[in-house]
């Protein structure tokens, strides 16, 4: 998206996004910074973190803003969903704005098997005490003498500086706590509660991904989510979660089926789906149950309307976890396709063949490569 | 543009043959940085041209070709470009809202789409006709040079459930109104899947509309992986097929090129003389 781009955030070579100051370049445009976010150094593209810092360096530094993360679940849907929650997470974190979606497990399940950020200078964001200290600092008796500059600075200066740092570390075995994750604004759509009209019209997009679309759709306009809304309140990023589409539950028949009746529904939803991304500030991941799917052709149609894939295929319950090569790694990673938005090449990753761990005891990014053309990257536990 | 691309067609913005059917084919490669290329290239040549961007936004598409060294919007505002961003076309049709006053061309994807789609290529039809009337010439608009289709690309219309056999007979008849009455030029881009065996049940309607539309077609070009696998300084192959029909009969000529895409353009050399190799 370019012509967002440079309406949000003034050109790369400007602008910071880690607008931990409150002091700002005099420049023509208005300079408005969204924390979480930093521009591409590729294309100058908004990006997001996915809340994996190994998974934002393969797709290019992050989720570009407007563009979906297709994840092809694993067998047990174990890794990919856990993937899922550390976006959601990062959007927690953040401060943007979820949108959950799901048709098995109710999104507040989801929402409370969030990971646990690490980071001890993750302020918890305490909405009550903001207003009162941004708005009169000069009448407290404790005002600051010495460091007067910073005197009319909101008191919760750490959690900005850190919660717009560009990507943070989890703790998988612990869960986020409760006022961390009530502090963010969420927005659910659970199927069940969703009962399903019969559409007037002969759309092949089943009705249950027109409720869907349509609350996606609600949701962007009434949150002011959209490019073309007006700039005067502050912008954030809607990150929306589609957990395991294409599933039986969403009354979809592509994995019972090699030829399914409803070929075009899945489809056709990414298609709106896309629409939708494109003309506002949100991110998408969307989990598909592909190794259900018998079609490949239906699942290249999947993947080229999807802008990122990736496929994650876990050595559990595998033969392939007796084998000495892999001991060390919990499954593989499959980088499927990488967008090339606004520029005519894309940038591939260098190496393809690529294993996921997750580690215990760690807090931070090991790479390392250990054979000859092969790079694995790991997850953080 | 790609100028070693049009050396190899042996064509430029200046003189390039008129009333062609081109149809750019990616097969698990993405063909198209060859549609940037047509979309340029005929800008230059000041034709008309009416371009079906369904894959992406508008944004998407002017950046590129800013690139490239044309702008899009100036082409828009000066009427010589037409473009229809199916996307957010789509999505009115999918959740119509209280005003719609959109134009019909995907009306398609709110009826059965196996109807036709007749409603996009009365759209395409009604863009490309000159415009009449002498108030307009009198205007100082200018008048463009013969009328010039781009798709990108049918194979979404095949995702959104429209059957083969109508995006064959959409591409027929344009076909038949651009490049025969109108003496215009078409150019279509299609992605195909790998390639399934030969089993029984219907094959997705992907191989069956390649095949009509090679058929239709006077210039082919097949984009496609290495068959070594993934290179970085390789990025694939092209094969450009020429389907002319001379005197007696028809004469094709196949040449196989190997290309690089990068920021500004992409290159195109022989098989094995990349420079990365040489």
């Amino acid at each position: 998206m370019a012509a967002p781009v440079n309406s949000v955030v003034n050109s790369s070579a400007k602008c910071s996004s880690f607008n931990a100051t409150s002091f700002q370049k005099k420049t023509r445009s208005r300079l408005i910074s969204i924390p979480g976010t930093r521009p591409s150094v590729q294309n100058g593209q908004l990006l997001v973190s996915t809340g994996v810092t190994s998974l934002d360096y393969l797709l290019g530094g992050g989720l570009a803003v407007g563009t979906v993360l297709l994840i092809e679940e694993d067998r047990y849907d174990s890794y990919s969903r856990m993937i899922l929650k550390y976006f959601l997470a990062e959007g927690v974190v953040c401060r943007h704005e979820l949108f959950v979606a799901s048709a098995q497990h109710t999104p507040d399940d989801i929402l409370q098997e969030l990971p646990s950020p690490i980071l001890d200078d993750v302020a918890i964001h305490k909405p009550v005490e903001q207003p009162r200290l941004s708005h009169e600092p000069q009448d407290s008796l404790d005002a600051m003498k010495i460091a007067w500059r910073y005197q009319n600075l909101p008191k919760v200066q750490t959690a900005l500086a850190s919660s717009s740092r560009f990507g943070h570390y989890y703790d998988v075995s612990k869960m986020m706590e409760a006022e961390i994750r009530e502090a963010a604004k969420c927005h659910r759509f659970y199927l069940p509660e969703h009962p399903t009209q019969s559409s007037p019209t002969h759309s092949p997009m089943l009705e249950s991904y027109s409720a869907l679309l349509k609350s996606l759709r609600d949701v962007i306009q009434r949150e002011g989510f959209e490019v073309t809304a007006p700039m005067s309140k502050s912008r954030n990023i809607l990150r929306i979660g589609l957990h395991s589409l294409g599933s039986t539950l969403w009354g979809d028949d592509l994995c019972c089926h090699d030829n399914p009746r409803h070929g075009h529904a899945l489809t056709t939803f990414l298609y709106g789906l896309r629409a939708l991304l494109r003309s506002s500030l949100s991110v998408a991941v969307v989990t598909v149950p592909s190794h259900l799917i018998q079609n490949r052709a239906l699942m290249g149609r999947i993947t080229r309307l999807c802008d990122n894939a990736i496929a994650l295929e876990s050595f559990k319950g595998s033969e392939r976890e007796a084998n000495p090569l892999y001991k060390d790694y919990h499954g593989l990673l499959h980088v499927r396709q990488v967008p090339h938005l606004n520029c005519l090449a894309s940038q591939l990753p260098d190496h393809k063949d690529l294993a996921f761990k997750l580690k215990r005891k760690q807090s931070h990014i090991q790479c390392g490569i250990l054979w000859p053309f092969h790079l694995f990257i790991y997850f953080d536990l | 543009m790609f100028t070693e691309l049009n050396s190899i067609l042996n064509t430029s913005p200046d003189s390039f043959t008129q009333g062609d059917f081109i149809l750019v084919s990616g097969r698990q490669s993405d063909a198209s940085f060859l549609i940037h290329h047509f979309l340029s290239f005929y800008l230059r040549a000041r034709c008309k041209v009416c371009f079906l961007g369904l894959v992406q936004s508008f944004s998407h598409y002017s950046a590129v070709c800013q690139r490239l060294g044309v702008s899009l919007a100036q082409a828009k505002e000066k009427r010589q470009l037409v473009f229809l961003e199916g996307l957010q076309e789509g999505l009115s049709v999918f959740i119509p809202q209280d005003d719609t006053t959109g134009n019909k061309a995907l009306s398609f994807l709110s009826r059965d789409p196996m109807v036709g789609l007749q409603n996009l290529y009365e759209f395409v039809r009604s863009s490309v006709s000159s415009p009449g009337g002498g108030e307009e010439g009198s205007d100082g608009s200018e008048q463009w040079g013969p009328p010039v289709l781009l798709v990108d690309d049918l194979s979404v219309l095949l995702s959104l459930g429209v059957s083969a056999r109508a995006v064959l007979d959409f591409s027929h008849y344009c076909r038949a109104s651009l490049c025969s009455q109108l003496q215009g030029n078409v150019v279509m881009l299609l992605h195909c899947e790998e390639e399934e065996e030969e089993d029984d049940g219907d094959d997705e309607g992907s191989e069956r509309l390649l095949k009509g539309l090679i058929h239709q077609c006077c210039l082919a070009l097949h984009v496609q992986g290495l068959p070594t696998g993934y290179c970085r300084d390789i990025h694939g192959q092209v094969e450009v097929c020429w389907r002319r029909r001379q005197g007696d009969g028809q004469h094709t000529q196949n040449k196989v090129f190997q290309y690089k895409v990068h920021d500004k353009g992409a290159s195109f050399f022989a098989r094995g003389t990349s420079s990365a190799v040489l």
